[in-house]
């Protein structure tokens, strides 16, 4: 089992020094002058410009600007924003946790609602319910998620007005940040405050929408796995034992099946974190989440390079280890796997 | 041929996505016989009028957009760039994904490593991510999207083709050629990919939603398709602003990408059940 670990982990290595240098390389084949863009329009002096230059080492040969940026990232030291001054890791721990909330919650109402329905669609196969919720899992899945986002604005923020628009709580509350998960700290919050459960209430709303949106793909890809993995899982021979046996429906559905169901739903639930980071750059985009999809786009609209290089190389590394994470785990639920 | 028709005719669906596909096809071949006005013209005098069923008049069935250009025309045009985006995109991503599969899994040893190495940094990207960087690299604009697009939907190609190969390679056919001294190429392109057809022919029509959807939304981001082109991306993000007052402009053209990917998804779906039923789910 440990061996299988370690070969795991060293295979991924490779992996992620192919990530460092695609965004070491990226940022340096994006047309524009770095240099020119930090000193802004009367930075034209040119001793300035070299002193500069030669700070960020942009004068030295590529090879060394690449162990520079290497040993530099592995310290944990990925710059500075251009835009804002700030290190590339504090504004990435700023805004990391709002795409974290968004994210769970996402993933929450997927699953929530997902794995329910697939099992009572693969119970009553070829019914109408079944044949109901194929067809919408089908559209869930095509569903382009920029216009979906804005299609739920439109029914639920400027017909019925039940929700707000953009951002992730009303500007009436400060609330004193303290997980960095809004609706946590609400509640946390709620017992000193003079505003009682109404910070909490409006950061619930403000999180609805986008989570409805950013969850519906995952929401179809669930609900479909769940549904194929029950009716492979309900045509074992050990399930016509448990029925021979004389054991009662629920019983085996709940204890036998749904147990050995569960190993592909799981195994997808967690190839979906690249499709929710994807999920996250464009469902930020639309309601103005604060988190670090939107982030990415800005920095690469503002040419704000260490931003883009830092979080591209955040961005890969985080999927890398949760798809390791998930073979992992996937080894040690299934032996067979291994 | 006789049973795949027989299997596919049964499926519902597929029929349904078969004949989306074919209809959204036709409508992108004839978009300036089927398109009521030019999609650029500007009738000023009619801004940001509403679709017939709500108001509007017979002139401009589904409306007009915010400086008063035909919303249906331009929707019809934007069929033809978004099928024209997703055959570019399938057919580069083909070409370079079937080319590095079939070396992967023909030669093994250290061009599979280096080659399946690149695939999974290619894959390690979120797709949209990807697409973002490649265009803050290259810029925006219409081709610059549908290289950019392409790059994510080649891991896709390579990891099919290459598992056909590894499959394919140790048949005897492939062992009769090589003994009659018959060349690599002739071996992988002649002989064995033929036989990885089928699979390659079900992730195309899927590469093909893939293709569209993501070039949308390269559009909405404002780094794909640029204005005043009618791509239906674009047209999302120019409406954005109006969703209060013209929501229709908001909702036909999310309507047609959404209709295209399904017609797509259904029809690549269908091919898969009748083309290789044990992969049937």
């Amino acid at each position: 089992m440990l061996r299988y670990f370690f070969k795991k982990f060293f295979h991924v290595i490779p992996t992620l020094v192919g990530i460092s240098i695609l965004s070491f390389a990226v940022i340096r084949f994006i047309p524009g002058d770095p240099v020119l863009i930090m000193l802004g329009e009367r930075g034209a002096n040119p001793e300035v410009y070299a002193e500069m230059k030669s700070k960020l080492m942009l004068d030295r040969p590529m090879h060394e600007q690449y162990w520079y940026f290497l040993k530099n990232a592995v310290k944990g030291d990925f710059g500075q924003s251009i835009v804002s001054k700030r290190t590339v890791i504090e504004e990435f721990s700023d805004r990391f946790p709002a795409t974290l909330e968004l994210g769970i919650v996402a993933l929450f109402f997927a699953v929530i609602i997902g794995i329910p329905m697939g099992i009572f669609a693969a119970l009553k196969r070829n019914s109408f319910f079944d044949y109901a919720l194929m067809t919408s899992s089908l559209i869930g899945y095509s569903m382009p998620i920029f216009w979906w986002g804005l299609v739920l604005i439109l029914i639920f923020s400027v017909k019925l007005g039940w929700t707000p628009v953009s951002g992730r709580i009303s500007i009436n509350y400060d609330i004193e940040m303290w997980s960095g998960l809004m609706l946590i700290d609400t509640l946390k919050n709620e017992i000193t405050s003079e505003y009682g459960f109404a910070p909490f209430w409006s950061a619930f709303k403000h999180l609805l929408l986008p989570s409805i949106a950013m969850g519906t793909i995952p929401l179809a890809v669930i609900a479909r796995m769940t549904r194929s993995s029950m009716l492979e899982v309900l045509g074992e021979d050990y399930i016509r034992t448990a029925k021979a046996k004389g054991l009662p429906w629920r019983r085996i559905v709940g204890l036998h099946a749904l147990r050995n169901a569960m190993v592909p739903i799981i195994t997808v639930i967690g190839l979906l974190f690249g499709s929710i980071i994807t999920g996250a750059i464009l469902t930020e985009t639309i309601f103005s989440w604060p988190g670090i999809g939107k982030w990415i786009v800005a920095s690469i609209t503002a040419r704000d390079y260490p931003v883009i290089q830092g979080g591209i190389l955040f961005i890969a590394g985080m999927i890398i280890f949760i798809n390791m994470a998930v073979d992992m785990i996937y080894a040690l639920i299934n032996p067979r796997m291994r | 041929m006789k049973e795949f028709w027989s299997h596919f005719k049964d499926n519902k669906g597929a029929v349904i996505g078969l004949a989306l596909v074919l209809l959204f096809t036709f409508i992108a071949i004839f978009a300036p016989f089927l398109a009521p006005k030019d999609p650029s013209q500007i009738y000023p005098e009619y801004l940001r009028l509403p679709p017939l069923w709500d108001g509007g008049i017979s002139h401009f069935v589904l409306g007009t957009d915010d400086v008063g250009r035909d919303l249906l025309s331009r929707l019809i045009y934007g069929a033809r760039i978004s099928m024209m985006i997703g055959f570019f995109v399938v057919v580069l991503s083909l070409i370079i994904g079937v080319v590095t599969g079939l070396f992967a899994g023909y030669y093994g040893g250290w061009i599979d490593t280096l080659i399946m190495r690149i695939m999974d940094i290619l894959m390690a990207l979120p797709s949209i991510l990807l697409a973002i960087v490649v265009v803050a690299v290259i810029g925006p604009g219409i081709k610059n999207a549908i290289i950019a697009v392409s790059l994510f939907s080649i891991p896709g190609f390579t990891r099919i083709v290459r598992a056909s190969v590894l499959a394919e390679k140790k048949k005897q056919y492939v062992m009769a050629s090589q003994s009659f001294g018959a060349s690599s190429y002739r071996i992988m392109f002649l002989e064995i990919l033929p036989n990885c057809m089928a699979p390659l022919i079900v992730q195309a029509t899927l590469g093909f939603s893939d293709g569209i959807l993501n070039a949308a939304a390269l559009g909405f981001l404002g780094l794909g398709t640029q204005p005043p082109t009618p791509e239906w991306g674009v047209m999302l993000s120019d409406a954005r602003s109006f969703i209060e007052s013209s929501p229709w402009m908001v909702t036909l053209p999310g309507l047609c990408i959404l209709i295209v990917v399904l017609g797509f998804n259904l029809f690549g779906d269908g091919l898969r059940d009748a083309l290789d039923p044990r992969l049937k789910r």
